[in-house]
C-alpha cells in the first residue's frame, strides 16, 4: 500500500480554481506513490504545473512533446528495466494527447506491453489551446471547433470508445474513474501501477473553463456524470469488466443544464429530440453495464 | 582489424562496442542493415541492450529521448522521410540537451519519391540543434560513431549527433575497414554518467515550458554548447588519432590545397571521387584542391575561410538544395568568406542518386574557371 498521505503533485500550480485535471493529478499521484516517474504530454497540465523554474512535480517528471508521451515512456521503461531500477512509470495525458494525436504511439506502445500505466485526465475537448474538440468530447457539445448555430447542434460524434480501443491491445489492466470518487480512483492507480504490463486508467476530469459552469461545482458535475449514466466507473481485467459503479438512475438533462457547452439545448428553445437522443445513449450504457439500483417503492 | 565488409554492418559493429543500453529504430531503405545488424546482435546475446521495435520514427526518437533523460547510452538510425518524420523530437533532444546518437543513411527527400542518395534529409536539420558529422567513406563512418558519443556525452556538450553517411553508396558498399576491438572502444569511450537523469531519489523536472523570460537565454544556451563541441570534437579527434592512428583532430581535411588556384567545397562519398580528380587535374597542370567539410555542425566557418584564404575561386558543391536560395554549404562558405573578394560559384550535384563521376568534377572545375556557376549541374534539358 502507498502513502496517500503524501501530496507528489504540490499546490501553487497555475490552473483554474476549480480545475478538474489538477485535482485528477493530486489523486493519481498519491495512488501511485513516490516511486514514480512521470511521463507528461503537451496539454493544460504539462503548462499549469511546469512553468520554468517552477514546478509542482515531486517525482521525477519529462514533458517531450505532444503525440509521443507513450513512446517516451516506452524509453524510459527500457532503460529502468536495463539498469535494473525499480521505479514505475506513469504517463499523464490529456484526452487529445490520447484519443486523437497520441493514437500511434499509443497502439504501438500497448502492443510492445511496456510496464507502464497510462493515465488519461479526460475533460472533452482541447482546453489548452481554448476548448476545441477532440475525439472525446460528447455528443451535442459546443465547442469552439464545433460550436452550437443555427445548423448545428454542436459536436457531431458520440465520445470514441478508449478504454475499449485500449483493452483491444491485450492491456491488463483497463479502468475508467472519475475526481468525484477519489478513494475508487487512486484504489484504480495503484492497482494499474502494480500491475506488470501496460494499463490504462481514463478520469473524468470537468473543465469549469472549458465546461461553462462555476469552480465550486466541479465535483458535484463530476458526481451527476456517473449518476446520469453518460460517464460509466468500471475496471476491465484481461479485457473483461470485473468492476462498474451502480448507481441510482437520474435524467441526463440534470447533467447537461449544469454546463453551457450543453446550453444550446434549453435555449433559446429546449431541444427534446436531442436530450432524448443522448439519454438513449445513457440508457444504453445503463443496460450495457447494468449499473442502475432501482429504488423500492414505498 | 582490418576487414572487408558492407558499411552498414560496419556501422553496427562499432556502434555495439559503444555499448549502447537502449537501441530503439524503425526500418527505412537505405539504413535497415544497420538496425538489422543491431536485432541479430541482441537475439545472439552479443550485445546487451534494451531493443524497441517502435511503430514509426518519431517513436523511435522519442523512446531514444525516454530512455536518455533516464541514464542509459543510447542510439538510433534513420534516413531521409524517417528523419522528416521525427523533425519535432529532434529539436525536442537537442533542448533537453540528451546526447542521443543517430546514424542517418542520407537520402533524398520525396516528393517524388526517391529511396537514392543526397543529403537533403540532415541539411534540413541543421537549425536543430543536432551535432553533424558527414564521412567521406566506411572507415570514417565507423570510427565518427565513437568520437560522437565521446563529444556528445561531453558534460560542457551535452547534445544530440547525427553520424552521416551517404545510404548506398557508403551503406551499402563493401570497403576495407580497419575495425576497432571491444578493448579500443572501451579504452577510449568511458561509460556513460548522465549529467542529470530522472531519478526518483532525486527528482527533477525535464522539459518545463519557458516563458518569454527564459526561452531566449535557453536558446542562447544550446547555440553555445553547439559552438563549444567544436573544441571538444578536436580534442577528442586528436585523442582518437594518437591511441588508433587515425587523426580526427580538423573538422575540415585539406586535399592538395597548398597552391591550388581552384578550391573545391564539399562533404561526404563524393570527395572520394573529387580527390581522384583532382589528381587528373593536377597531372595535366590544374592546380585544383579539396576543403572536405567532416562536421557541418557546429559550422568550421574559421577552418574554411583560412583553408580558402590562397584560392582564386572556390566551387562549393552540394548535394542539397535550399529550394529558392543555394545549396546549404555554399551559403556557410560565403558567411564564412564574408569581405573577400574570392568568387563563390555553387553546384547543386547528384540528388536522388544521379551519379557523380570524375569528369564531372574536371567539368565543375572548367565552369568554375570561365566563371559560370550558381546552377544545377548536370540538368538532362530533354525532360525539363
Amino acid at each position: 500500500m502507498v502513502d496517500k498521505s503524501l501530496e507528489l503533485f504540490e499546490c501553487g500550480h497555475r490552473a483554474c480554481g476549480g480545475c478538474g485535471a489538477a485535482l485528477a493529478a493530486r489523486l493519481a499521484m498519491k495512488g501511485a506513490g513516490t516511486n514514480t516517474i512521470v511521463v507528461n504530454s503537451t496539454g493544460c497540465m504539462e503548462v499549469f504545473s511546469t512553468p520554468y523554474p517552477e514546478t509542482a512535480w515531486k517525482v521525477p517528471w519529462i514533458h517531450s512533446l505532444f503525440e509521443n508521451a507513450s513512446a517516451v515512456a516506452s524509453g524510459v521503461e527500457a532503460s529502468l528495466k536495463k539498469q535494473r531500477r525499480g521505479e514505475k512509470v506513469v504517463i499523464m495525458a490529456g484526452d487529445g494527447a490520447t484519443f486523437d494525436i497520441g493514437m500511434i504511439c499509443i497502439s504501438g506502445a500497448f502492443e510492445r506491453g511496456h510496464d507502464f500505466t497510462y493515465i488519461c485526465y479526460d475533460n472533452e475537448a482541447y482546453m489548452n489551446t481554448g476548448i476545441q474538440r477532440s475525439g472525446a468530447t460528447p455528443y451535442d457539445a459546443s465547442t469552439t471547433t464545433s460550436p452550437a448555430g443555427k445548423c448545428s447542434f454542436g459536436n457531431k460524434r458520440p465520445k470514441k470508445d478508449m478504454p475499449q480501443i485500449i483493452a483491444a491491445h491485450g492491456a491488463p489492466y483497463v479502468a475508467t474513474a472519475s475526481i468525484a470518487y477519489p478513494a475508487d480512483l487512486m484504489q484504480k492507480v495503484e492497482r494499474a501501477v502494480n500491475t506488470k504490463g501496460p494499463c490504462y486508467v481514463q478520469v473524468h476530469a470537468p473543465c469549469c473553463t472549458g465546461w461553462g459552469f462555476e469552480g465550486e461545482q466541479t465535483l458535484a458535475i463530476a458526481k451527476l456524470a456517473v449518476e446520469t449514466g453518460l460517464w460509466i466507473n468500471y475496471e476491465m481485467v484481461d479485457g473483461k469488466v470485473s468492476k462498474v459503479k451502480k448507481v441510482v438512475k437520474k435524467p441526463v438533462e440534470e447533467y447537461l443544464k449544469t454546463q453551457k457547452r450543453f446550453r444550446h439545448l434549453f435555449k433559446p428553445a429546449r431541444q427534446d429530440a436531442e436530450i432524448a437522443a443522448i439519454q438513449a445513449m445513457a440508457d444504453r450504457n445503463f443496460e450495457k453495464y447494468g449499473i442502475e439500483i432501482k429504488l423500492k417503492k414505498e | 582489424m582490418m576487414k572487408i565488409t558492407e558499411g552498414s554492418h560496419a556501422v553496427a559493429e562499432i556502434v555495439a562496442f559503444c555499448r549502447p543500453q537502449v537501441v530503439s529504430a524503425y526500418p527505412i531503405t537505405p539504413q535497415t542493415h544497420i538496425v538489422e545488424a543491431l536485432a541479430e546482435m541482441v537475439a545472439d546475446c552479443k550485445l546487451d541492450a534494451e531493443y524497441i521495435t517502435v511503430e514509426n520514427e518519431l517513436s523511435a526518437l522519442s523512446a531514444c529521448i525516454g530512455a536518455s533523460a533516464a541514464g542509459s547510452r543510447v542510439y538510433s538510425a534513420t534516413t531521409s522521410q524517417g528523419l522528416a518524420l521525427m523533425y519535432e523530437a529532434c529539436f525536442n533532444a537537442a533542448g533537453m540537451r540528451l546526447p542521443i546518437i543517430m546514424s542517418i543513411a542520407n537520402r533524398a527527400m520525396g516528393a517524388p519519391l526517391s529511396i537514392w542518395n543526397d543529403q537533403q534529409d540532415s541539411i534540413s536539420l541543421r537549425d536543430s540543434g543536432w551535432l553533424q558529422f558527414y564521412a567521406e567513406d566506411n572507415q570514417e563512418a565507423t570510427d565518427l560513431h565513437v568520437i560522437a558519443y565521446k563529444v556528445a556525452e561531453d558534460h560542457s556538450v551535452l547534445l544530440p549527433a547525427m553520424v552521416c553517411f551517404d545510404g548506398f553508396i557508403l551503406s551499402h558498399t563493401y570497403e576495407p575497414v580497419d575495425m576497432l576491438s571491444q578493448e579500443d572502444v572501451d579504452k577510449y569511450l568511458p561509460k556513460f554518467n548522465p549529467y542529470e537523469k530522472l531519478d526518483a531519489a532525486d527528482p527533477i523536472s525535464f522539459g518545463m515550458y519557458a516563458t518569454p523570460d527564459y526561452y531566449h537565454e535557453f536558446r542562447y544556451e544550446i547555440d553555445n554548447a553547439v559552438k563549444r563541441a567544436g573544441g571538444v570534437i578536436k580534442k577528442a579527434g586528436k585523442e582518437f588519432g594518437t591511441m588508433f592512428g587515425r587523426d580526427y583532430s580538423s573538422m575540415t581535411e585539406e586535399y592538395r590545397m597548398e597552391d591550388a588556384d581552384t578550391a573545391i567545397v564539399a562533404m561526404g562519398s563524393v570527395c572520394g571521387t573529387i580527390k581522384d580528380a583532382i589528381d587528373e587535374m593536377r597531372a595535366s597542370g590544374k592546380k585544383v584542391g579539396l576543403v572536405r567539410i567532416r562536421v557541418f555542425r557546429p559550422f568550421p566557418s574559421g577552418d574554411i575561410a583560412k583553408a580558402l584564404s590562397k584560392a582564386k575561386r572556390v566551387a562549393v558543391l552540394d548535394k542539397n538544395i535550399s529550394l529558392g536560395a543555394k545549396g546549404a554549404t555554399a551559403i556557410e562558405v560565403k558567411d564564412a568568406m564574408y569581405g573577400k573578394a574570392t568568387p563563390i560559384l555553387n553546384y547543386i550535384i547528384g540528388l536522388g542518386g544521379r551519379d557523380v563521376r570524375k569528369r564531372d568534377i574536371a567539368a565543375i572545375v572548367a565552369l568554375a574557371e570561365k566563371g559560370e556557376g550558381d546552377m544545377f549541374y548536370g540538368l538532362r534539358k530533354e525532360v525539363l
